[in-house]
């Protein structure tokens, strides 16, 4: 019981008692709430029963009491007035400034304003994103003519970072995937009695499309992820800023390293993950169609035109600055809060992947033209 | 286990002393005691029997060199760093053998400023306002935005920078959002790691001020960490200097006459001095 009201003749005397504390604010809400301070000419306000006190409370009390004032009531405490009542004034006089931010009614012209600002905000994206692609070609063609603008060590780490520590995810992965394709081929040919042609579809599959697809898009799980998150706790940091004060171009140390470091990385990866595909396939062959090694091999030799493994492995490349441009570019678009981060680095992943399957469209298509 | 502690507090009897708070003289029993305290990390020792008594209503700064263990201690009296050795009493409660639930209870009644704000960066400043108290009370959307709009007007921000992200604020701003998340539950007892810490002295002589403010509206115990000597003069009525892995705790008169040479250096060092000259009395 927080309030005990009581109509005496010429007013209401509201006798507070109890715990007025944040820890009771759902009871205190509850109590102002239902108070009918209005149509009493005049109301006493009666604090010495109460036990705790705090802010919280009083501030809560004292909104509900202006209210009743604005509306006509005549309101007064009688007894000791907590000390807090003259805090709250004293910050109520000191002021705020601004007005409580209300969120605005949407009306149709908000929606316009919404396009209208989302159109103008992806041109500037592409913009930006072009001036990233065009800086990296240029510090990438700079870099290129002295040893030193390389910077080894570095691309040697990443090189480590992004390509041998993601040989056994890859090659785990690559071999898995050719069992399932094999198993499922041998399946639907068996209809045909063309179960021998599980091999060449296997061959084909994995050198073609499946080794190098899957590889990019691990490494761009892994390592898109890991440079979109690196980059962005340097630019958190400042430390972006610092390298640029001390007049060391970033894109030179941070984005073209990490850039040729995949470059070898990848095409690497393409073969292990070919070499586990095969090898999968292998096995699956000779444990489902008795197609000993000794016939797989020959198989695969006659299945493969001299450009199959060329036309996956010419991919990787082009996979790796992919997906590199994407993390290193989502990277330095991080500013200053750590939601940002953690939003880019997911839209990099998002991206690269999406822009490797994108492009490898476009290679099949080029490669179908060209008869490769 | 309750007689436990209760049998140890009584082998160090909290020491009732008479102290001058706010020129009214005053007994007063201490509302956090640091007894003994050791803190080792590996083979290096931070503390070695630690001994603070902090009393209701005072402001006490922590003052040490970098690396004395100033944040270790405060993490120590938080709770949220359990000595080597050592009690800490919050309210006649040993804090460092309670289990974990009880422990929340008490850290309830605590609000601190962390050196850097520490405001949760995906939320706007209203809700980091409003988070303790979603999480602890069932309060309606109409009383958190009153509430929020008390804290922001207690410390002084504007009330449009409720809807604003902490990456948004000036540090001053950010400072002022830390503390009003720190008052959110009406703590009686405010830590303050740094509250001055990379503001202009304009701004850092407003947020003193302003602790000075609502320490005294509210009746707070205010325990603070600050290098800032301007902080020190106007508002501490006591410093406690970490030194040798030890404390001294004093006045600040009788830090000035300590003799040992960290503290010397430090309260008659140049930069002592120019604050001095300055006028700081209080």
């Amino acid at each position: 019981m927080l309030l005990e009201p009581e109509t005496t003749a010429d007013a209401l005397v509201l006798r507070l008692r109890g715990v007025w504390r944040i820890d009771n604010i759902a009871a205190i809400e509850a109590v102002l709430g239902g108070l009918e301070l209005e149509g009493h000419a005049r109301v006493r306000i009666d604090c010495s029963a109460i036990e705790a006190l705090d802010l919280s409370a009083v501030w809560l009390l004292q909104r509900r009491i202006e209210q009743a004032q604005a509306n006509g009531a005549d309101v007064e405490f009688v007894g000791r007035v907590p000390e807090h009542f003259a805090f709250i004034r004293e910050i109520v006089e000191r002021g705020a400034e601004g007005a409580p931010s209300q969120p605005a009614p949407r009306t149709l012209t908000d929606f316009v304003v919404w396009v209208g600002r989302m159109s103008v905000l992806q041109i500037q994206q592409a913009r930006r994103a072009l001036i990233f692609l065009g800086r990296t070609v240029i510090t990438a063609l700079g870099a290129l003519r002295s040893l030193h603008r390389l910077r080894l060590a570095s691309i040697t780490r990443h090189v480590y970072e992004t390509g041998i520590q993601a040989i056994p995810i890859v090659a785990l992965i690559a071999f898995l995937i050719s069992v399932i394709v094999a198993y499922l081929g041998a399946q639907q040919l068996r209809q045909f009695g063309a179960e021998i042609f599980t091999v060449d579809l296997v061959a084909i599959a994995v050198l073609r499309e499946l080794g190098v697809l899957l590889t990019a898009i691990i490494v761009a799980g892994r390592s898109g992820s890991a440079f979109a998150a690196e980059i962005g706790v340097m630019r958190l940091n400042d430390e972006i800023d610092a390298l640029q004060s001390m007049g060391i171009d970033h894109f030179e140390t941070l984005v073209l390293p990490r850039m040729i470091g995949l470059v070898i990385a990848l095409p690497l990866l393409t073969i292990v993950a070919d070499f586990m595909g095969l090898a999968g396939g292998a096995l699956l062959s000779a444990l489902l169609l008795d197609i000993s090694l000794s016939q797989f091999i020959p198989r695969v030799q006659d299945a493969l035109a001299p450009t199959t493994f060329w036309a996956g492995l010419i991919k990787a490349p082009v996979f790796a600055v992919v997906i590199a441009m994407v993390g290193c570019y989502r990277g330095l678009q991080v500013r200053s809060s750590s939601r940002e981060l953690g939003r880019l680095t997911t839209v990099a992943v998002v991206q690269s992947i999406f822009l490797v399957i994108f492009v490898d469209a476009v290679f099949a298509v080029v490669f179908v033209e060209l008869d490769f | 286990m309750a007689d436990g502690w209760r049998r140890r507090r009584l082998s160090h009897p909290p020491s009732v002393i008479r102290c001058r708070l706010r020129g009214e003289l005053v007994s007063r029993s201490p509302i956090i005691s640091v007894r003994g305290v050791v803190n080792r990390f590996g083979s290096q020792v931070v503390h070695d029997g630690v001994d603070l008594d902090v009393y209701a209503g005072e402001v006490l700064g922590i003052v040490g060199g970098s690396g004395s263990g100033k944040s270790v201690l405060l993490r120590t009296m938080l709770g949220l760093h359990r000595p080597n050795a050592g009690q800490v009493y919050v309210e006649e409660q040993d804090i460092t053998t309670m289990p974990e639930t009880e422990l929340l209870k008490v850290k309830r009644r605590y609000g601190v400023t962390f050196q850097h704000g520490a405001l949760f960066s995906s939320l706007t400043v209203a809700e980091n306002v409003q988070l303790p108290i979603r999480e602890y009370f069932a309060a309606s959307p109409a009383a958190l935005e009153q509430l929020t709009q008390l804290r922001l007007r207690m410390v002084g921000l504007p009330l449009d920078a409720a809807g604003k992200l902490p990456s948004q604020l000036s540090g001053g701003m950010v400072k002022r959002a830390a503390l009003a998340r720190a008052l959110a539950l009406d703590p009686t007892l405010l830590f303050l790691d740094e509250p001055t810490a990379g503001l202009d002295p304009i701004s850092a002589a407003a947020f003193d001020d302003l602790i000075l403010y609502l320490q005294r509206g509210l009746h707070l115990t205010v325990v603070m960490i600050t290098h800032d000597l301007d902080t020190i003069v106007k508002t501490c009525d006591r410093v406690a200097v970490l030194v040798d892995r030890k404390i001294v705790v004093d006045t600040l008169d009788g830090i000035m006459r300590n003799d040992h040479p960290w503290i010397a250096e430090c309260v008659h060092g140049p930069r002592a001095r120019a604050v001095q000259t300055a006028g700081g009395s209080r």
